[in-house]
């Protein structure tokens, strides 16, 4: 089990969600996990990097790693894209290749811009960031509560991997917390 | 007899050849081709189950091809771009130096041109250095090829699995070929290339 520090008192039952992501990408033998850095994301990227039948890929933008996982299924891996809602419009062009050649895409996005946001910069993009994934026939699933998180993932997985759809999970910022910048 | 014979323009390489020399002895690599003249180039040297034809998402070869290639420790993979494809996707030879698939090779094709968009300059024809780019990511076995031997040296290298990612910047001469067209059909080439692997076609 891995311990680490909430940001606060009620993000204390949340420190389990992302133990519940893991599981849900070792439960679908999930094998390369595609990430730019992310706060939100941080558990998740440090449980992966540790797991030696995971191969942790970090990328320099978020579109790299649509092509990535495009390569990955083609040769029979399972993968995953991790991400902040400020990368999920950079990815606009790249999906045409999950579009075209009907990929199955599972993306996990760490939501800004939506909560308690003190930053202006990340409003535009988080508050686009479902319609930019169905600009390109993303289906998107939403968990805002630690609870749930586990099953949307897993339901989520389960369309990518089982039913060829393109599928992202948008994680809410309440559940990362807003970012903190003055100490 | 000439294999990758030079353009006798420019001396440069003659692209088709070049990329007729780098696949004909092949057995199990696998060619992943970016949109414009490497997918007509690779189509032009013979149409095959392990081709992967890109007619969009400019800037991901390389990374499919990284994809592919982490998948598939034990198969060789090279993928084939132009330079404004790999001008378009640079940030990946970095993500490619941090993951040192032993298995990936990118060819660049570097005419110096946009070729598919009338032949505008690209930023290598100023002077840009790939293979230096590369090479300052981390890549050891970053090479320029000029020459029919440099050619054969390196079919044989990415037929086989490597020490290490090679990044080989081709010379190639900016005379446009006739196209030769492909399938465009993303879905069946996906299903087509799982099928060399055994895989079901989704």
């Amino acid at each position: 089990m891995t311990h680490h520090r909430p940001a606060t008192a009620e993000a204390a039952d949340a420190a389990s969600w992302p133990e519940h992501i893991y599981g849900v990408l070792k439960q679908y033998d999930v094998r390369q996990v595609a990430y730019v850095p992310d706060g939100g994301h941080a558990e998740l990227i440090r449980r992966v990097q540790g797991d030696p039948g995971i191969r942790a890929v970090a990328l320099t933008t978020e579109e790299e790693g649509v092509a990535l996982l495009a390569g990955a299924w083609l040769g029979g891996q399972r993968g995953v894209l991790l991400m902040q809602s400020s990368g999920v419009g950079n990815c606009v062009n790249m999906l045409s290749l999950v579009k075209t050649c009907r990929l199955p895409l599972l993306a996990l996005v760490t939501m800004r811009g939506e909560w308690g946001e003190f930053n202006p910069w990340q409003v535009p993009m988080g508050s686009t960031t479902a319609d930019a994934f169905r600009l390109m026939d993303v289906g998107v699933l939403r968990a805002d509560v630690p609870e749930v998180v586990g099953a949307t993932v897993a339901a989520a997985a389960r369309m990518a991997f089982e039913g060829g759809s393109a599928t992202a999970v948008l994680l809410s910022q309440q559940l990362v917390g807003a970012k903190v910048f003055v100490k | 007899m000439s294999e990758a014979a030079a353009m006798p323009g420019s001396g440069k390489l003659d692209r088709r050849a070049v990329v007729a020399r780098l696949v004909r002895d092949r057995r199990e690599l696998v060619v992943v081709a970016s949109l414009g003249s490497p997918t007509y180039d690779l189509a032009a040297a013979g149409d095959h189950d392990r081709n992967f034809y890109l007619w969009g998402a400019m800037g991901g070869a390389a990374m499919v091809g990284l994809g592919l290639a982490l998948a598939r420790p034990e198969v060789p993979v090279a993928v084939l771009a132009g330079d404004g494809e790999a001008l378009m996707g640079m940030g990946g030879l970095a993500t490619i130096a941090l993951q040192r698939p032993a298995n990936l090779s990118l060819v660049i094709l570097d005419n110096g041109l946009y070729g598919e968009t009338g032949g505008q300059p690209s930023h290598t024809g100023a002077g840009v250095d790939l293979a230096g780019v590369a090479a300052a990511c981390g890549i050891a076995d970053c090479r320029i090829v000029e020459t029919e031997d440099a050619v054969a040296a390196l079919a044989e290298r990415i037929r086989t699995v490597g020490a290490g990612p090679t990044v080989a910047v081709v010379r190639i001469d900016g005379e446009e070929q006739p196209r030769c067209l492909p399938s465009r059909d993303g879905a069946a080439l996906k299903a087509r290339l799982r099928g060399a692997f055994g895989l079901p076609s989704m």
